[in-house]
């Protein structure tokens, strides 16, 4: 036998006290496709370094070739735990540019709309904290509730998750009697599985001991990283665009910003839940402000941008002209650079708008969270266990969709 | 705090580096000589009065037609306690790309830097780590130049002066 290592050492290797362990692309507690290549000491994490783009789909590149109204489905596959949000953010953004001013009744039911979605967005952040120390039960209590609200969206837009909900000036049809139903209850039935949830998480010895004092981070290290949303908030911030810069008439309602002290996975974990209750509150408050506005309204009178009946596309002139220009794209657009922000469901999702008159945007960046936030994984995890940089991976609700976009 | 106070207070400090103030929809822009970049975030950043603690984005837009000024980089920051924004540009020629790293001043800016690489080639000078973040690395261009349009180039059955862009 011959004396040859069949085994190649690396350089040094034998003296290499860490592991490299790869933490996903595809790991079931990544939820989403990204890498975490992680130095680790036994089961401490020295290092990490998180690989990105895996699902990178060039959305900026596409919007360049897209006229205004085609770039709503491209918002969708951000955050597609919460697509809705995404959709208004667009649409808001356009009207921004061509200053365009919305009745209120289309605001209220955007924030109805919104809201939901928000819930939806926490409900799954906060239960997969739950799945991921072990607590499957809370999961299932509030994933009923989720797809309530997914059928809500699928009556008043045809579809649940990647919703292209809404159109530049309104909704593209009124909301039917089926789906205000089905938001009263929602209303009725949601807070009682919520306070279950509550009850099962909030005060749960086990559940705190897993996650105070894990994965926090430093108001100003999360505001120089550029954190935003409930990660922002858990740190004492109370940054919230809603209230920072109000849009769709967020300022008519009586809600607040709940705020965490430590910014570790159990202040996150209570900021999402605190954020759904005033979010229900929203919802009501909005259900009543919409009761005593005209029914019949549910889009701004713009006929440069907003699509007209398809039956008075047949019948009238008028109607017809406008429906060729909006389609082959010969409404003047102002020239002009926008930038407007919204309350996603992870933070601060910002369009940064140039046109130059044309039918597409000449540039548009998206601002996501996920992706500003996440670069700070690596700080916040370095020293803790593998277990905790797994939940605390769970509680920044990071979505690859956003990060890559 | 107004966005005609800000003005003054950088035409004070930086005086002819500071120009082209404009408020599109009541954010104060101004663009900024290429190699102040990191003066005035610094300055936007530490002076007391000013206190733009939050880089809200940061991103590069390529305008081809800007002989020797072709790519800009954005710069967005608020001040969070007052809820003001504003924006300021840089403009470097193409063929040298070179900006300083915001990335002493803001961790924000590692990976957004990164970001504005590796669409728009933009070389970051300081940059303690500029690699690709979403495309692969044996990429050897920058997608997002307006020069690489976005469908095959051999179709002729769309024309772009009947449809617009």
């Amino acid at each position: 036998m011959s004396q040859k290592q069949n085994i190649q050492l690396p350089e040094g290797g034998l003296g290499k006290q860490t592991t490299t362990l790869n933490l996903g692309p595809t790991h079931p507690a990544t939820h989403g496709v990204f890498q975490n290549i992680l130095e680790m000491d036994g089961e401490r994490i020295v290092d990490a370094v998180p690989t990105i783009g895996f699902i990178h789909r060039a959305f900026e590149k596409i919007a360049e070739r897209r006229p205004y109204y085609q770039i709503t489905p491209l918002t969708d596959r951000l955050n597609y735990c919460s697509s809705p949000i995404n959709n208004m953010g667009w649409h808001m953004t356009v009207e921004k540019l061509i200053g365009a001013k919305l009745p209120k009744r289309v605001e209220y039911l955007r924030i109805i709309i919104m809201e939901l979605a928000r819930i939806a967005d926490h409900l799954v952040c906060n239960s997969v904290i739950g799945v991921d120390t072990g607590a499957f039960t809370g999961f299932i209590y509030v994933f009923e509730f989720r797809e309530k609200i997914y059928e809500i969206f699928e009556e008043v837009c045809g579809s649940r998750l990647t919703t292209n909900i809404g159109r530049i000036g309104g909704f593209e049809r009124n909301f039917s009697d089926l789906s205000f139903q089905r938001i009263n209850q929602f209303l009725k039935d949601f807070p009682k599985a919520m306070k279950e949830f509550e009850t099962l998480f909030n005060r749960n010895r086990i559940f705190m001991e897993r996650t105070m004092g894990v994965g926090g981070i430093e108001a100003s290290r999360a505001l120089n990283y550029g954190f935003t949303g409930p990660n922002l908030r858990a740190t004492g911030i109370d940054y919230d665009i809603r209230t920072a810069h109000p849009y769709s008439s967020y300022e008519d309602f009586d809600f607040s910003i709940p705020v965490g002290t430590t910014g570790d996975v159990y202040d996150r974990f209570l900021v999402r839940n605190e954020e759904i209750w005033q979010s229900v509150r929203l919802i009501q408050q909005a259900m009543d402000k919409i009761k005593g506005l005209d029914p019949s309204i549910f889009h701004a009178d713009l006929p440069d941008f907003y699509l007209p009946e398809k039956e008075d596309v047949y019948t009238k002139m008028e109607a017809l002209i406008y429906h060729f220009k909006i389609v082959m794209g010969e409404t003047d657009l102002p020239v002009g650079e926008v930038y407007n922000s919204i309350e996603g469901g992870n933070g601060e999702l910002g369009f940064y708008l140039i046109s130059d008159g044309g039918r597409t945007p000449y540039r548009l960046h998206f601002r996501r969270p996920c992706f500003i936030y996440y670069q700070a994984y690596p700080e916040i995890v370095k020293g803790s266990m593998l277990s905790d940089a797994v939940v605390t991976m769970s509680s920044l609700n990071l979505i690859a969709g956003e990060i890559d976009a | 705090m107004t966005n005609e106070q800000i003005k003054q207070q950088l035409i004070d400090k930086f005086g002819d580096l500071v120009y082209h103030f404009e408020e599109p929809y009541g954010m104060l822009t101004f663009e900024t000589a290429t190699d102040n970049n990191l003066k005035v975030l610094t300055f936007l950043h530490d002076d007391a009065q000013m206190g733009f603690h939050f880089l809200n984005d940061l991103t590069a837009v390529h305008y081809p037609d800007n002989k020797d000024k072709e790519l800009a980089v954005v710069y967005m920051l608020q001040n969070i306690t007052l809820g003001l924004r504003i924006r300021f540009k840089v403009f470097v020629p193409i063929d040298k790309p070179d900006v300083f790293t915001a990335t002493s001043v803001f961790a924000t800016a590692n990976w957004l830097e990164r970001e504005a690489y590796d669409f728009f080639g933009i070389n970051f000078v300081g940059h303690p780590n500029l690699i690709r973040i979403m495309n692969v690395e044996e990429m050897d261009y920058f997608p997002l130049r307006k020069e690489y349009k976005l469908e095959e180039q051999t179709r002729t059955d769309k024309d772009d002066d009947m449809f617009g862009r």
